[in-house]
This record gives C-alpha cells, sequence and structure tokens, in this order.
C-alpha cells in the first residue's frame, strides 16, 4: 500500500503548531526578573556563540527589548533560530547558577526567541551593513548556519562575500530539516534576509564543482566551506529500495517543502536509528497521522544519542521504542513495504553489537524512515580540493581557533568540519572562522564579544568570552555524551557488517 | 500564646493591629469584614466636610516582577456624609464592643473641630485620630499636612480639641517635616494623648514617556500623591525611633508605614510603636493577612519568653544612636561559605565596581566547592586586609547565609568620634592616618 496524507489541513495545524509559543509581554518579566545578572556567568562560555546572556535578559526586563535582540544577534546572527532550536538544557540553561540553588534554570531559549521575535515582528533593525572597503572577496561554499554565521562576521568586518548555495534557499537545516514544531521554515528564511540585509550575497541553486568551478572559486581571497553533511547512511539491507524506505531527513524536508496536508505518511511507521534526527522524524510521523511509530535500536536506552528531553517527546507522542533490535530486511509485496524482519541483539564480550541467532521475527510497517546518520562530504571535498587533508573519519583537519583547513586560504566550520553538531555549533564555528579570515588578511585580531568591565580580559587566564573561554570540563563532558558528534560511526553499521 | 492585647492611651484592642485611615476603612461593611478577619482596630477613613474625588487616584512602582512595592495616592478624605459615618461607628461599636474604632477627623475652624470631637464621642468611638498628615488637596485647603508641618498650628488645633475632648486624642503626624519631633512635641504641648505616625509622603512615581503625564492621569493632567506601601518603611521606623527616643515628647505611638508582616510589626514595636496601623497592605491582599500577623507575632513573643507586647516595646530605640558614639574601632568582615557558593559573582562584581574593591577572583584549586559548582570557574576570595566590613556584599548575595559579616577582634579599645576628638584636643592621642 503507498503512502497518503492522513489528517485534515486543521488538525495538522494544530499537531505541528509550536511547543514552544512566544512568551507574552508579562511572562517574559516575570522570568527575566528571576535572572541574578551574574558577573562572567557561566551560560555565555556555555554557549558556543558567547551572547552575553545576562545583559540582554536586563534588557528585556527594563523593557529594552530592541537592544536585548541586538546584543543576541550581534553575537550570534541564527539568535531566533538558536532560541527555537538550542538544547538549552546542556548548554546555556545547563550552566545556569540557579540550578546550585535548587531552582530552576532561567528560560534563557524563551527570552532570547521574546527579544528575536520583537525585532522580527516590527521590522527592526538592529545590525546595520558595513560598508565593504576592505576590498577583500570571500566565497562562502554553503549557506546553512555555519556558512552564514560567517558570512555574517565577515559581512561586518567589511568584507565583501558571497554564498554559493545548492538547494534553492539558504538557511540549510535551518530551513529543511528542524522538525516542524520546534521551528518555521520561514524563520530559517527571515534570518536569511537579515543576513542579506548585511551586504552579504547569496547564490542559491548553485552546485559549486558543476556550476561554478575551482578556478573561480579561486579568485576569491580567501573560502569558507560549510557544507554540512551529505546524504543519509543506506541500512544495507535487502528491500532498502522499497518505496516507502525514507531517508529521515528526506522525510522532514517534504514537511518543510510542501503542504501539511499532502505529505504522505504510513500508518505504521518504522524508524531505525536513536539518535535527534530519528526523534524528530517519529515524532513528526505521529503528529502527521501515524497509527504506529516504532523507534528500532540495535543498543539499549541508555545507549541511543538523542537528548532525555528529546526522547520524553517522542514518548509523549505516543511513539513506541524497541532497544536491542536491528533490522534484517525490508519485506515487501507487489512493490511495496508491508514491515520489515528484526532480530534481537546483544552486545557480546567486547562491548559490540551482535544478534542473536534465532531470534528473527517479521514485524507488519508500511514505511520505513532511515535515520542511521549521514555521509562525511569527504569524495565531493577531494574532488574539489584534492590537496585538503581530511581526517581519517572524512571531517576536516583545521585549527581549532580559526578554521584554517592545511589549505592557507580554505576555511571550514560547521557539520562538515565537526561531524555533526548543533546548529549553534555551527554559527560559532562560522563567526571564528570568519575572524580567522580576519586575521588571515592580516587584520588586527577581534574580541568580543565581552561585557566591557569583564575581568578577564585585562586579567586572564579566568576570563571569559568567546576568544578565551573558561573552560567547563564538567559541562563540556556532558555534552560530548550527549552529542551525536561523539557517535561517528552509523548506527548500524556493526551490525550489519556482521550480516554480511 | 503571649498576650497580644494591646492598650493605647487607654484604647483597648485585642490585639496590636489596626486598619489605618484610608480606603479600607470607609464603611461599616469594610469595619465588619476587618473585624471578622480578626482585626483589632479600626481608623475610620477621614472624616470631614464632603468633599469629590478625581478619577483616576492611585498609582505604584513595580520592582520586576513584584508588583506595588510603593503606592501613591490622591485620593482625599471620606467622601460621604459626616452623619452617614458616625452613624456607621456607632453601628459597628455596637456590634464588636471589645475592638477599637477610631474616629479620624479632619476640619478647619475651632468650632468645627468641636463639633466633630462632639459627634465622635457621641457615635461611641474609642478614640479620635487628628489627621494632621495628608500631603495632597486637602493642605492646599489649609488642613493635612498643612497644619503637620506647622508645629504651632498644631498645638493649637490639638489644644481646641482637647477643650472638649472626653475620649483619648491621638495626633497623626507627617513624614513631610524636616523634624518629625517638632511636631510631635507639638502634639505633646497640645496636650494629645497619643501619636500616630508617619503619613503618607510627597511623591510622584512614575512619567509616562508616551504622554508624559505622570500616574495617576487624570484628563491630562496629574498632582502630587501621598506615598506609602512597603517601600516607605525604613523612613517610618527612623521617625518613629526619632519620637520614642525624645524625652520631649513621651506618649505612645501608633506605628504607621509600610507595615505588611508581623516582621514588620514587630520592628514597629521593638523602636517604640504600642500598636501598628495597616492600609496598603491590606489595599493589595485584603483583611486575610491579619491572621499570619497575629500568629507570627503571637509564635515570635512565644519564642522569645515574652509574656506580652510589654516587653518587646521599645527594646531597640536606645541601640540606635548620634553616629559619634560608635565604636571607630569596632572591625566586622565578609567571609564566603564556600560550600553554599553558586558562583554568581555578583560579590565580586559589587565590591570592585560599587565599593572597595576588597574582594578578588581567585583560583579555585582548594576550595571546598558547593554540589553543582562549575570547576575552574573563579571563586570570590575575600581580601581581609582591605574588607571595611561595609555589608554590600552580604547584601547582593543571592544564596542565604553564603556571605556572612563576622567580627574581628582588633585588640583595640573601644573608640568613638566624640571621644577621638575630646582627645586629639588634649594631645591624648594621634591622628588616624587617612585611608590610602
Amino acid at each position: 500500500m503507498s503512502l497518503s496524507p492522513k489528517l485534515s489541513s486543521e488538525q495538522l495545524a494544530v499537531n505541528l503548531a509550536e511547543i514552544a509559543p512566544r512568551y507574552t509581554e508579562q511572562q517574559a518579566l516575570v522570568e527575566s526578573s528571576r535572572c541574578l545578572f551574574c558577573f562572567d556567568a557561566p551560560c555565555i562560555t556555555a554557549c558556543p556563540t558567547g551572547i552575553d546572556v545576562p545583559a540582554f535578559i536586563k534588557k528585556i526586563m527594563t523593557g529594552n527589548v530592541t537592544g536585548a535582540a541586538r546584543t543576541i544577534l550581534t553575537a550570534n546572527i541564527l539568535g531566533a533560530s538558536c532560541a527555537r532550536v538550542c538544547p538549552t538544557e546542556v548548554l546555556c540553561e545547563g550552566a545556569c547558577v540557579l540550578l546550585d540553588r535548587d531552582s530552576d534554570p532561567i528560560k534563557i531559549g524563551r527570552l532570547q526567541r521574546y527579544a528575536t521575535d520583537h525585532v522580527a515582528e516590527h521590522k527592526i533593525q538592529v545590525l546595520k551593513p558595513t560598508p565593504k572597503r576592505n576590498g577583500k572577496r570571500v566565497a562562502v561554499i554553503g549557506g546553512g548556519p555555519a556558512g552564514m554565521g560567517c558570512a555574517a562576521e565577515l559581512a561586518h568586518l567589511g568584507h565583501h562575500v558571497v554564498i554559493f548555495e545548492r538547494k534553492p534557499n539558504a538557511g540549510g537545516l535551518n530551513t529543511y530539516g528542524i522538525a516542524y514544531y520546534k521551528m518555521k521554515p520561514e524563520i530559517s528564511l527571515e534570518e536569511v534576509e537579515l543576513v542579506k540585509s548585511l551586504g552579504v550575497e547569496f547564490r542559491c541553486g548553485v552546485e559549486v564543482g558543476k556550476d561554478v568551478t575551482r578556478a573561480e572559486l579561486d579568485q576569491f581571497d580567501a573560502i569558507f566551506l560549510g557544507v554540512g553533511l551529505g546524504e543519509g547512511h543506506r541500512l544495507r539491507i535487502p528491500g532498502e529500495e522499497l518505496p516507502e524506505v525514507v531517508d529521515a531527513l528526506t522525510f522532514i524536508e517534504q514537511i518543510h517543502t510542501e503542504p501539511l496536508d499532502r505529505v504522505p505518511v504510513g500508518a505504521r511507521v518504522a524508524v531505525i536509528g536513536c539518535g535527534n534526527t530519528a526523534i524528530d522524524a517519529a515524532t513528526q510521523a505521529r503528529r502527521l497521522g501515524a497509527d504506529k511509530v516504532v523507534v528500532i535500536y540495535r543498543r539499549g536506552e541508555l545507549d541511543m544519542s538523542a537528548y532525555a528531553f528529546e526522547y520524553d517527546l517522542a514518548k509523549r507522542d505516543g511513539a513506541s521504542f524497541l532497544f536491542h533490535h536491528a533490522p534484517l530486511e525490508v519485506l515487501g509485496a507487489s512493490g511495496h513495504v508491508t514491515g520489515l524482519r528484526l532480530a534481537l541483539t546483544r552486545f557480546n564480550q567486547s562491548g559490540a553489537v551482535e544478534q542473536i541467532a534465532g531470534s528473527e521475527f517479521n514485524e507488519p510497517f508500511d514505511m520505513v524512515l532511515k535515520a542511521v546518520g549521514q555521509q562525511k562530504q569527504s569524495a565531493w571535498l577531494t574532488q574539489l580540493f584534492p590537496e585538503l587533508e581530511l581526517k581519517p573519519n572524512g571531517t576536516m583537519a583545521r585549527h581549532p581557533d580559526t578554521g584554517q583547513t592545511n589549505l592557507p586560504n580554505v576555511f571550514a566550520g560547521g557539520d562538515c568540519a565537526n561531524g555533526g553538531r548543533e546548529v549553534v555549533n555551527a554559527v560559532g564555528e562560522g563567526k571564528k572562522a570568519a575572524r580567522g579570515i580576519h586575521a588571515f588578511f592580516g587584520k588586527p585580531p577581534v574580541v568580543g564579544p565581552i561585557q566591557p568591565s569583564r575581568w578577564g580580559v585585562a586579567h586572564g587566564p579566568y576570563g571569559s568570552g568567546l576568544d578565551a573561554p573558561i573552560r567547563v570540563p564538567e559541562l563540556e563532558a556532558k555534552y560530548e555524551q550527549l552529542s551525536p558528534a561523539s557517535h561517528p560511526e552509523p548506527a548500524t553499521s556493526a551490525l550489519t557488517s556482521k550480516i554480511q | 500564646m503571649a498576650d497580644l492585647s494591646s492598650n493605647l492611651a487607654g484604647i483597648e484592642s485585642p490585639n496590636p493591629f489596626w486598619i489605618a485611615s484610608g480606603p479600607p476603612g470607609n464603611t461599616a461593611y469594610q469595619a465588619h469584614r476587618a473585624f471578622e478577619a480578626g482585626w483589632g482596630g479600626v481608623v475610620w477613613k477621614t472624616i470631614g466636610d464632603p468633599i469629590r474625588n478625581v478619577s483616576s487616584r492611585y498609582s505604584s512602582i513595580d520592582y520586576g516582577n513584584m508588583r506595588m512595592v510603593g503606592l501613591n495616592n490622591i485620593e482625599l478624605i471620606s467622601d460621604r456624609a459626616p452623619e452617614t459615618n458616625f452613624r456607621e461607628i456607632a453601628e459597628v461599636k455596637k456590634r464588636w464592643p471589645h475592638h477599637a474604632v477610631i474616629a479620624s477627623i479632619m476640619v478647619d475652624t475651632r468650632e468645627h473641630w468641636h463639633d466633630f470631637v462632639r459627634r465622635s464621642a457621641d457615635s461611641g468611638a474609642d478614640g479620635i485620630e487628628l489627621n494632621f498628615g495628608c500631603p495632597h488637596g486637602m493642605c492646599e485647603r489649609g488642613m493635612g499636612s498643612a497644619v503637620g508641618q506647622n508645629p504651632d498650628v498644631a498645638q493649637t488645633i490639638i489644644e481646641w480639641v482637647m477643650e472638649v475632648a472626653t475620649i483619648p486624642v491621638i495626633a497623626k503626624l507627617t513624614p513631610n517635616i524636616t523634624d518629625i519631633t517638632a511636631a510631635a512635641r507639638a502634639a505633646r504641648r497640645g496636650g494629645a494623648n497619643a501619636i500616630s505616625l508617619i503619613n503618607t509622603i510627597n511623591s510622584i512615581t512614575q512619567v509616562n514617556l508616551d504622554t508624559f503625564v505622570p500616574e495617576p492621569f487624570v484628563g491630562g493632567l496629574s498632582s502630587h500623591g501621598g506615598y506609602c506601601g512597603p517601600a516607605v518603611k525604613p523612613i517610618a521606623l527612623n521617625m518613629l525611633q526619632s519620637c520614642a527616643s525624645d524625652p520631649k515628647v513621651r506618649l505612645p505611638i501608633s506605628g504607621i508605614g509600610g507595615i505588611s508582616t508581623w516582621r514588620d510589626a514587630a520592628e514597629f514595636i521593638a523602636l517604640g510603636a504600642t500598636n501598628v496601623q495597616v492600609c496598603t497592605a491590606v489595599m493589595h491582599y485584603g483583611f486575610r493577612i491579619v491572621e499570619d500577623m497575629i500568629e507570627g507575632l503571637n509564635d515570635y513573643l512565644d519564642q522569645k519568653g515574652f509574656g506580652s507586647l510589654d516587653e518587646l516595646r521599645g527594646r531597640a530605640v536606645d541601640t540606635v544612636r548620634k553616629w559619634e558614639t560608635l565604636d571607630l574601632n569596632y572591625k566586622r568582615i565578609a567571609e564566603i561559605d564556600y560550600g553554599k557558593c553558586i558562583g554568581c559573582n555578583l560579590c565580586y562584581i559589587a565590591c570592585e565596581d560599587g565599593a572597595h574593591q576588597a574582594i578578588a577572583l581567585a583560583n579555585p584549586a582548594g576550595y571546598g566547592l558547593g554540589p553543582g559548582r562549575v570547576p575552574n570557574k573563579p571563586v570570590p576570595e575575600i581580601k581581609e586586609e582591605e574588607c571595611v566590613g561595609c555589608n554590600l556584599c552580604s547584601l547582593v548575595c543571592p544564596v542565604q547565609d553564603c556571605i556572612t559579616m563576622v567580627s574581628v577582634e582588633t585588640g583595640l579599645d573601644r573608640l568613638a568620634w566624640a571621644d577621638y576628638q575630646t582627645r586629639l584636643a588634649a594631645g591624648d592621642a594621634t591622628a588616624f592616618p587617612p585611608h590610602p
């Protein structure tokens, strides 16, 4: 049976409405009043873009909401989308000192959204374009969070920037790949307009390597690579070619590019993998009207890379979880998916996942969503930049502070360089690389955003700010543990390699 | 259970909590509700010649999400007919014979005062409060604070009142005066039986930044209003102590000004008040707040082993002295409990930018950090040599008992400024070097 839309557009509008609506003015006042206005606050250092969180919260409290948005957007050009998609529980809010007073942390993400919504809704221009008097031109390949973060900072520093984007719209995963109930694609497109307003030139629908040659790129004074990750990993099991076996990101992209009442979904949906994308896919499949959604993971509940709050959300949405199970085959009849052949798995003595012989069984499904990670862009990169040094895992070797690769004029950041982390990491890395490029042009180093009175600036090494962050090893460990980046291998590889 | 009953210049009430003259004491209906809730007395909203009020009347200041930290009011005295008010006082007294009902009055001429004093007594009121305090509206007509600000006039009026008074008379004083003891002494000279203080303070709470008209807005204009509520408590306590410690006053005092809790009431009583009056807190939350006030004060007295309010009354009056009597050689410094510190560093920045640069941000190695503290984040460290013991860090610290001020033994004898000056003049001491 082929897939079909399941619900009316009215019902879908309810199901996929934002789960965290904007604060009212009063809610914003109450929440911002709780902030202690820490000096050298840990939330700032926990933010990969170094937003001066207490400063913007204080501004919300005084009614200077435009100023709050200025503080946010100066540090993080994608402040509006990060307010919605950041895993704040493990970043700024996870560092809030109120947690140490047995209190709820300040809802920094919700306040950030309140401020950025204010200027977006009232069309207040808080960032003014800088004259492009430096005469340097930079090509940014990839119009996602890393590319936009880099481009905005370069434009602010007076450089001319051209973004090359393969898709019809820039924004990357923010435009095409965020769970719909967290953020509508319009927010991302507004951010694209914001970056444009700073004087950045966008060339969308352009494939670098085909429409734009390496020789053309070399005409630029520097190149930033923010190309993200490639296609989803394959399951490499029989039946994968059936039409109802869909990559989870493709499924999510459909939700963003088609009217909701035309997005086809199965009645019984299997989601393979248990990262945050798997959760997004499972939750959205349920909200689109799937009767049953089963997330299938070959490891256990404690091994999943999805954040705990994402897992909770999927459970609340009625998704089921089948741990220690792996798909062996996608079953089909008449050219359509009818189910999965599954087997129980266990960890063997060396800790690898193995299939339990004789445990095979069939389970009916009419749709299979694959969420077992994305491939690196190594093939494409090697073709375009044969001399570029890659790490064994396919990401780029680069300077941690400047993003500079082994090619002096080529810089990198975001998922293609870090292996796949959060939007805010990509923006932060893009911004760092922009400063790296600025320095590469022989310009004086850029410092900030930093509170003028910050103790650390003058005295180090216990200061903070983007350039000299206070290290927070415990938080970083927690973050590493939770981040998909720590699971570089595709989730099913061990098992499938055994099967093969 | 301690004895909470109070007796202010002969006016008895089952507890020291009275409703202050104002909107909550405007009608018999409200007085009944107040007594049902547990209040010990009601000072009626000031009775005088009929007036007409404006709309709107109140405005306030908020702090963060705290509403009405201070309230401002341009409402005048009662807008009901005197005969209605006196009749209702009689009704209330009939139903609540053991509770205090005080007629607050404000008129102009001697004959007029005589008339209102007599009618107050005839109504069965337990006492009379002379409103010498309202700083808005009535003062423009030569009444209210216009009287309170001129001790001689106040004394004269009190003398008129005492010519015919048969029940205790309380003079209610205005804080809008340079030295409130001048007015309190005048009350004493005039023969008043007690004083009450403070009335409201001249104020403008806020300016509307679109219309440029302050609140409360009255058809495009505003006016100076009387300020009250929690924010005025420190001013009231200061004036209360001044009157309570003045040997030329020596009158029972009914304390008023920002009292919202039993704790506030206890502080007023410790600084010399016989009882307390509450208005704004009731305007905010209703009469029900008195339950906690009675219970809390009772438990506090029990805990301290005080059998009655008399044992608490005035205990703090004598500890407030002239600055010149304070010991220059006394020293205290701040101490941080690192087991409680959450790392907000507010103490650091307050001291660094706002006080005496006596806190460092130090390497956290070696500090026993509290649960959840982020390691490697710098910790505030008191520079004991620099600390002047100003208290600021302990005031800004958001964690209870995290920063405490501890006394330090200096080994030096007590030396007050006055003694120091005497000794310097006698060549008996060397001058302190100026702070570097």
